[in-house]
């Protein structure tokens, strides 16, 4: 059964007019741009998201509308471009009418996807990354895009189609042949379900809606900060950090003008949790950012959504609006929660806009091209309040809003700093530290990031009280994880499980056999061999932001280990020498070792190239980015071994192809025209 | 104005450490046995033979080298053949087909290989062509040039054939030592060779380390 | 052992510091040289070489960017920290067209001179040999894109110091790359003047002066012999670096 997500836009999907190709009309830019000034306002660190109104609008960013910005905000043209060359889905060229993007993660390319992309550019006649001469449509990969619980996927003008196969293919390359607005295209193409094959903890008993919240009303915010404290939970995102301490460190700052951001930008290969959570917990995780405004003092919010997930937008600004509507968000919130109470109506936990809609966490959605329904009168009798009682304990009512900003293309935005350099419009390039973004983040001001999944167990915790999350876990990592499991496994999908949970109970959960390795924690994380799989989920053993990826004994791992070094080149920001160049090195390498030229000096060089990046990088990406080889190398060597053209030295480059254009342009093909290799 | 950040060391103890560091950077990885006059050969690859004119800059000391050495192969020599040796000394970047078999055949050949001046070591100013694509480089030469009769680009099974770019020899093959310089000075390629010779750690002064 | 307060110990010698001041500013600041190339004293810290990393509670930290703090111990000078620069440094040499023979700023180049006080003798990786845009449309300047290190000082003075943000960073990995905002996206066009920091701030020679009759002066090309330019007979460490500040005239 498919359901919708409510808000899904049914305008601005389909192609622009063929009249806006390849030059727009001024008066169109124009107008784009007034219409994104008026949205947005005229403050310079908007100015990534007017570029994305633009691209979204012509489906490049025109030289015209880069002018109009220079000329209306404080920014120059060469931080646009800047941007736009920074950000992957951003472009100073028309990309096609129809822009068709595969997710490229090792688990699209386990099933199929680099065949349905060349039958996919045969049936179109399209070259990979270029635009088809009559701009109709153009054909690339990009990272992975959170669906590998249902890959291969792809995303076609920002939507999401999963589930692909020839047969799917073939009928995409004729609903664009014959221009099928995307609207018409059939909707069960952009189902993308939630897959949640095990609620634990968090994700279970939800019947009152926002008890956390109305805790903090009624026991004010010392007392929830310390159940969260007690509570011992720490950071989902992957580095563990203690939830409630940098909320005490934002709470007990001086500086006014506190920013709560939520991280939603989940761009490590294989995770999806948050997709899930954001479709269908949406009101728990914002609950949960309230609840941290509340306690901290923040008064603005932001929601980073990665630009793959914009077909989440709508659906979550429709539950920003209800939320106001209801006093849960915007001026006095406390107060209107009152008044909300009194007049009777239901405070909506909607524990999200799902199970208002009556969809159930293990329900599909529709990713875009949707109609909308009015899901938001369509409350469920089963749930009661929790904001009654003693509302005159409450710190005070406090006034605070959420907005959303798009991301754009780009993993390491995930990194909290390089995600409030994007939400100030510029590149995503991570900060320096000290400061702290909990001192000086956004703008300046105290700023305080945490993971969707983070703030949603925050807001559960505040409705339970910190021993209900001791419950489950080890002493070092209290409560539960949710996973996103992929890969060579019966059963994908979403998986919250105790920490403390080991790999081998998760294989046998999701239906895994013979497994040959496991990759924990997307590209950056952990690669396990079948003899480690007595390891333990948590942050003392196995810490993961969420992704566990499952390689059966069929797989060459080679292959893992390709697609994640191109992955580490094409998110790498650049910024610093090691992971900018060492990353290249380390991919060149690695093809080298796959083409069969390789030697074992190579191997070493491998080595000492992933320590030099690991030890030297400016930020957690470079530090993260060689993990996956160093530990093949020493725990699968004979992937690297049985491909070996020499124990010791061989050149760097393919000599006799290196021929290849003097051959041609002479035109000898004698035997003194070649070189062995 | 020129910031100056004087050590509270001497110059001299920093002349030291910086020839210590050198050492150990070129610590032989594969040494000479001493006594016993070594064979020695020498090739101009892609080069403009600029380092070996700065080999003879080491001027009356080619008296005392010869006394440690004898000359296998070398453009000096005019030995065509090359016999087993234990240095052989590159000068000069890969560009074409036969600098690729004169580099493996100096590899196959002797114990201890050594890249000489810049060319050889990053592939130098023949490796500004690498900013063109080799149709460019040929039309321009055989085709387009100004003055030309016969124009067309050369098919003579003779010549050998130019790779898509020019390459630094450690991209072909492994490489012992370094000495970079267009060219290295005489001095330093008198420091480098005698050290190596007798088996003593290589150590360049800041005046002898240089890439121009 | 005792921690002396507004102190910390760079190779076993006590330096001390303001508050505020980074491991590199209070090096510096005693005379004590840590290899550098992105830093510059009159520009915020940026920490993007990374060729000024130092060992501080057994990790690796860049120490242009890390506060000082008393009875810090700093390693520096050591062989696997000059290896790591060494392998930092040929990166930056293969990633780019470092020609030293044809480059008019050999002799006076901050990225030589640290290669030569780090002992890097060879460029040890396979070279990327990249092609990028030369810009001759300014008067008197001339933009090399090949020997540019992504250092951004001139982004920084040109912002900072400038008030202009006549450069910025665009790309990202290894397509990062300098631009320069002008409505063409030349220098010609831009608001750069030879007056102005970003003009002279250049560890390389990817933004050099051009050369005109008259002009004389040791940044002047190949006015300057072989043999006495700044790099030619001493390191880095005791001359210092050569990209400074325009002094008010």
């Amino acid at each position: 059964m498919h359901q919708v997500i409510p808000g899904a836009p049914a305008t601005g999907l389909g192609p622009a007019a063929p009249s806006d190709r390849p030059d727009p009309a001024p008066a169109r830019i124009a107008q784009v741009v007034e219409r994104s000034l008026a949205r947005l306002g005229r403050r310079p660190e908007q100015v990534l998201q007017h570029l994305i109104a633009l691209q979204q609008a012509f489906s490049f960013v025109p030289e015209a509308g880069i002018r109009a910005l220079t000329e209306r905000l404080d920014v120059t043209r060469a931080q646009c471009l800047a941007a736009i060359d920074f950000y992957a889905f951003l472009h100073r060229t028309p990309r096609g009418q129809y822009n068709i993007l595969l997710s490229d993660n090792i688990t699209d390319r386990m099933l199929g996807s680099q065949r349905l992309m060349q039958l996919l550019c045969e049936r179109l006649g399209v070259d990979p990354g270029v635009p088809r001469a009559d701009g109709r449509v153009s054909v690339d990969v990009t990272s992975c895009t959170g669906m590998c619980d249902q890959a291969p996927a792809l995303l076609v003008n920002g939507f999401a189609i999963t589930r692909l196969d020839e047969d799917r293919m073939r009928h995409i390359a004729a609903l664009v042949d014959t221009r099928v607005p995307l609207q018409h295209w059939p909707q069960d193409y952009f189902a993308v379900s939630n897959h949640v094959q095990r609620s634990g903890l968090l994700l279970r008993d939800l019947e009152v809606r926002d008890a956390g919240l109305s805790a903090l009303f009624e026991r004010g915010g010392d007392a929830v900060l310390a159940e969260i404290e007690r509570s011992g939970l720490r950071g989902r995102g992957g580095a563990g950090f203690t939830t409630a301490l940098k909320w005490r460190f934002c709470r007990e700052t001086g500086q006014p003008q506190k920013v709560v951001v939520c991280n939603a930008d989940e761009g490590e290969p294989g995770t999806f949790k948050d997709r899930v959570l954001l479709t269908a917990y949406a009101d728990l995780v914002i609950e949960g950012m309230t609840l941290c405004a509340g306690i901290v003092g923040a008064r603005e919010g932001f929601i980073y959504l990665r630009g793959e997930y914009r077909y989440l937008l709508e659906h979550l600004e429709a539950v920003l609006q209800r939320r106001r509507e209801l006093g849960l968000l915007g001026k006095q919130i406390g107060a209107s929660a009152r008044t909300a109470l009194r007049s009777g109506l239901s405070v909506g936990r909607g524990t999200d806009a799902g199970i208002n809609a009556g969809i159930g966490p293990d329900m599909d959605v529709i990713s875009g091209a949707a109609q909308t329904g009015d899901q938001t009168s369509n409350q469920t009798s089963n749930q009661t309040s929790a904001v009654r009682g003693r509302l005159d304990a409450v710190d005070g009512p406090f006034d605070f809003d959420i907005q959303i900003h798009l991301g754009a293309g780009a993993y390491i935005c995930g990194e909290e700093s390089a995600l409030i350099e994007s939400l100030e419009g510029k590149r995503g390039v991570t900060r320096k530290r000290p400061p702290f973004p909990v001192t000086a983040g956004y703008l300046n001001r105290p700023t305080l990031v945490n993971n969707v999944e983070t703030f949603l167990a925050a807001a559960r915790v505040a409705e339970h009280g910190g021993y209900w999350l001791r419950s489950e876990g080890t002493d070092l990592s209290a409560g539960s994880k949710i996973l996103s499991v992929s890969g060579d496994c019966a059963l994908p999908g979403v998986y919250e499980v105790p920490f403390g949970t080991s790999v081998r109970e998760l294989l046998d959960l999701c239906g895994a056999q013979s497994v040959q390795a496991v990759q924990v924690s997307g590209a950056a994380g952990s690669t396990l061999s079948a003899e480690e799989l007595d390891r333990v989920l948590a942050f003392e053993d196995l810490p993961t932001a969420g992704a566990f990826m499952v390689f059966g004994q069929q797989r060459d791992l080679l292959e893992m280990v390709r697609n994640f070094a191109g992955f580490f080149v094409h998110e790498s920001c650049g910024f610093c020498t090691p992971c900018r160049v060492g990353g290249v090195l380390l991919r060149d390498l690695i093809e080298k070792v796959a083409s069969g030229r390789a030697s074992a000096h190579d191997l070493e060089e491998m080595r000492r190239i992933g320590d030099l990046m690991r030890r030297a990088s400016h930020c957690g990406l470079g530090h993260t980015a060689p993990n996956h080889l160093l530990q093949t190398l020493e725990k699968f060597p004979w992937i690297y071994q049985t491909r070996l053209a020499s124990a010791e030295y061989t050149p760097a480059f393919d000599l006799d192809a290196a021929l290849a254009e003097a051959r041609r342009l002479s035109g000898r093909d004698d035997p003194g025209a070649h070189l062995a290799s | 104005m020129v910031a100056t950040h004087t050590h509270d060391a001497t110059g001299a103890t920093e002349a030291t450490s910086d020839a210590i560091t050198n050492a150990e950077r070129q610590a032989p990885s594969r040494t000479l046995p001493p006594a016993k006059k070594l064979r020695v050969a020498t090739a101009s690859l892609a080069g403009c033979f600029g380092c070996h004119m700065s080999l003879l800059d080491i001027d009356e000391r080619l008296i005392d080298l010869i006394e440690l050495v004898d000359f296998d192969r070398t453009p000096i020599t005019d030995i065509k053949h090359l016999g087993d040796c234990d240095l052989g000394i590159i000068e000069g970047g890969v560009a074409n087909a036969e600098n690729v078999e004169v580099l493996r055949g100096f590899r196959r050949h002797c114990r201890i290989l050594v890249a000489l001046g810049a060319c050889a070591v990053n592939g130098g100013i023949p490796a500004m062509r690498n900013g063109f694509a080799l149709s460019e480089c040929l039309e321009e030469a055989f085709i387009d040039g100004i003055g030309l009769y016969n124009r067309g680009i050369p098919n003579d099974p003779e010549l050998p054939l130019l790779l898509s770019q020019v390459h630094p020899i450690h991209e072909i093959v492994k490489v012992d030592y370094c000495l970079p310089g267009c060219p290295p000075s005489g001095d330093a390629i008198w420091a480098f060779l005698t050290a190596l010779l007798q088996g003593r750690p290589i150590a360049l002064s800041d005046k002898q380390l240089h890439y121009d | 052992m005792a921690i002396v307060e507004g102190r910390f110990r760079l190779d076993g010698v006590e330096i001390p510091f303001q508050p505020g001041q980074t491991i590199m500013d209070a090096a510096l600041a005693a005379a004590v040289y840590i290899p550098h190339l992105c830093h510059h004293p009159a520009l915020l810290p940026h920490g993007s070489c990374r060729v000024c990393v130092v060992r501080v509670n057994g990790r690796e930290v860049s120490s242009c960017t890390t506060p000082a703090t008393a009875g810090l111990e700093v390693e520096s000078e050591t062989e696997a920290l000059r290896a790591l620069r060494v392998a930092i440094l040929q990166m930056l040499f293969v990633e780019g067209n470092h020609v030293c023979p044809a480059c008019e700023r050999t002799g006076a180049c901050e990225l030589q001179a640290v290669a030569y006080h780090c002992g890097m003798l060879e460029p040890h990786f396979t070279h990327f040999f990249p092609r990028r845009e030369l810009d001759a449309s300014h008067p008197d300047l001339v933009l090399d894109l090949n020997r540019c290190i992504l250092c951004e000082r001139c982004v920084r003075a040109s912002r900072d110091l400038d008030r202009k943000r006549v450069f910025a960073v665009a790309g990202r990995g290894l397509d990062s790359h300098l631009i320069v905002d002008s409505p063409t996206g030349r220098l010609g066009d831009s608001r750069l003047e030879l007056t102005d920091q970003a003009a002279h701030i250049c560890p390389v020679g990817a933004i050099l002066l051009r050369q005109r009759a008259g002009d004389v002066g040791e940044r002047h090309g190949f006015r300057v012999p072989i043999g006495e330019r700044p790099y030619d007979r001493e390191s880095i460490s005791r001359v210092g670096d050569v990209a400074t500040l325009v002094e008010e005239s």
